[in-house]
């Protein structure tokens, strides 16, 4: 084995989540408070890419993203990769996209707009996909991602 | 001939294509030359004013009473029921849309007509939310345009006075965009354009340009779209250094297009002087008179089917 060969312990069913940029991993964590299921993570922060820059890089055991998962992702890390894995093989590999839209995972930060007090799950379109902006649906404000405390 | 507006909702003059907008106009103007006493008989509008406007109010409600209709609703949401025992504006929407044909509401929170469209089958016609949108005003202030002008395109428009803060000149210069004007903005640095907005006009590849006072472009203008400077925003100095490049009298019309109309979506304080009321070029009072028409227009087109057949 190649002892420069990156030391990450292989899992045998779940889901690894690559391409993460450098800082966003444990924001991923949080957000999508993986360290609180049951299952068996592995985390690294700060890995070397090839191109000499450095990346995160998360394995949840018996945990299988989906599609709405891996959009929601892309608020995070554009740019991210999931790897679903069987049995120690890779069965599926897909790249995160912006969805359209984001429904029901931010809270408005216009504190005097409607969907705060109201039994409606808020909704943001994606609508700068270089520069990502998000519009809500209700009072039409458009915000990036630092207006955002949940993407903190 | 169906109508495309039959049944929908009136919240945010984004949702408008320039064919929706040229039919409320066109049913404006024709519900002005024409007026249509029994188009409304037996329907009932909810007036809801969750946060009081003397003139929206009034406006809308004539226009519901013009067409023969009725009206139900409030003026002061702080005294109703709904807002002293806490009930969502969802279930008040669900309850009050059972009682009425339309619903037309103002509401202090931005989003507040958006939300409650989506708790109601019958249409909403927003009538400001926060300081999101305000489509009639929008939409009478297109109307005053087109009437004043015959046509909305190829136009020269100037906005004076407060560019950041009103929602009233964001929305125009949104509508417009679906029209080949020439805009001109004209504002202290304070209270630019801001910049969301011009960016969706250069998209839209609609030639804009900023200026510093009113006589730089008044002798190239179709139309003069003037709102008020709040004075609390400058100091005593300041404001009046400014006057002069933003306020309008009647002598900087010496020079002007003889097609040129000046409006404001009032209440104005000083920003237009007196002098200016007895000219040809006055057009403030027709404007405040065309939210009628065009609140009219909007009721018409959303709760009957067949009035657009009818239009010249």
């Amino acid at each position: 084995m190649n002892p420069h060969k990156l030391q990450v312990e292989a899992i045998q069913n779940g889901s690894v989540i690559d391409h993460i940029p450098a800082q966003q991993g444990i924001k991923i964590l949080k957000f999508f408070k993986l360290a609180q299921a049951n299952a068996k993570i592995t985390v690294g922060l700060n890995l070397n890419k090839n191109n000499g820059q450095r990346k995160d890089l998360i394995k949840v055991e018996n945990t299988f993203i989906n599609d709405e998962q891996a959009n929601q992702l892309a608020l995070f890390a554009p740019d991210a990769t999931i790897n679903l894995i069987e049995n120690f093989k890779v069965v599926n590999k897909f790249k995160v996209q912006l969805p359209e839209a984001f429904v029901g995972v931010l809270a408005c930060p216009n504190s005097n707009c409607i969907s705060h007090n109201e039994p409606v799950k808020t909704k943001f379109y994606v609508n700068h996909r270089q520069d990502l902006k998000l519009k809500c649906h209700y009072c039409e404000k458009s915000f990036d991602r630092s207006f955002f405390n949940e993407l903190d | 001939m169906n109508n495309p507006l039959y049944q929908q909702n009136i919240i945010s003059i984004a949702d408008l294509t320039r064919s929706d907008l040229e039919l409320i106009l066109q049913t404006a103007h024709s519900l002005k030359q024409t007026p249509q006493p029994d188009l409304l008989k037996n329907k009932v509008v909810a007036s809801c004013f969750f946060e009081a406007s003397t003139r929206t109010r009034l406006s809308f409600e004539t226009a519901v009473l013009r067409l023969g209709g009725s009206v139900i609703g409030f003026d002061s949401g702080g005294n109703t029921s709904l807002a002293q025992k806490g009930e969502t504006l969802a279930d008040s929407v669900k309850v009050i849309s059972s009682y009425a044909d339309a619903f037309f509401m103002r509401h202090p929170q931005e989003g507040a007509a958006r939300l409650a469209s989506e708790f109601t089958d019958i249409p909403v016609i927003n009538g400001g939310d926060g300081a999101n949108q305000h489509p009639t005003q929008t939409l009478l202030d297109l109307f005053t345009i087109y009437e004043a002008q015959g046509t909305l395109d190829n136009l020269n428009i100037a906005f004076v006075g407060d560019l950041k803060y009103g929602r009233t000149v964001h929305s125009l210069a949104q509508a417009l965009s679906l029209f080949n004007c020439k805009l001109f903005f004209i504002s202290p640095d304070a209270l630019a354009m801001p910049d969301y907005i011009l960016e969706e006009l250069s998209d839209k590849n609609i030639s804009y340009s900023v200026h510093s006072s009113i006589e730089e472009v008044i002798d190239s203008l179709d139309i003069l779209y003037m709102t008020r400077v709040q004075k609390e925003r400058f100091d005593e100095t300041e404001y009046q250094h400014m006057k002069s490049s933003f306020l309008l009298d009647a002598s900087m019309l010496n020079n002007v297009r003889d097609n040129l109309k000046v409006l404001h979506p009032l209440p104005r304080i000083d920003e237009i002087d007196k002098n200016v009321d007895d000219t040809p070029y006055a057009y403030y009072f027709e404007q405040a008179q065309n939210g009628v028409y065009a609140r009219q227009a909007l009721l018409a087109l959303l709760l009957t089917n067949h009035f657009t057949a009818e239009v010249k």
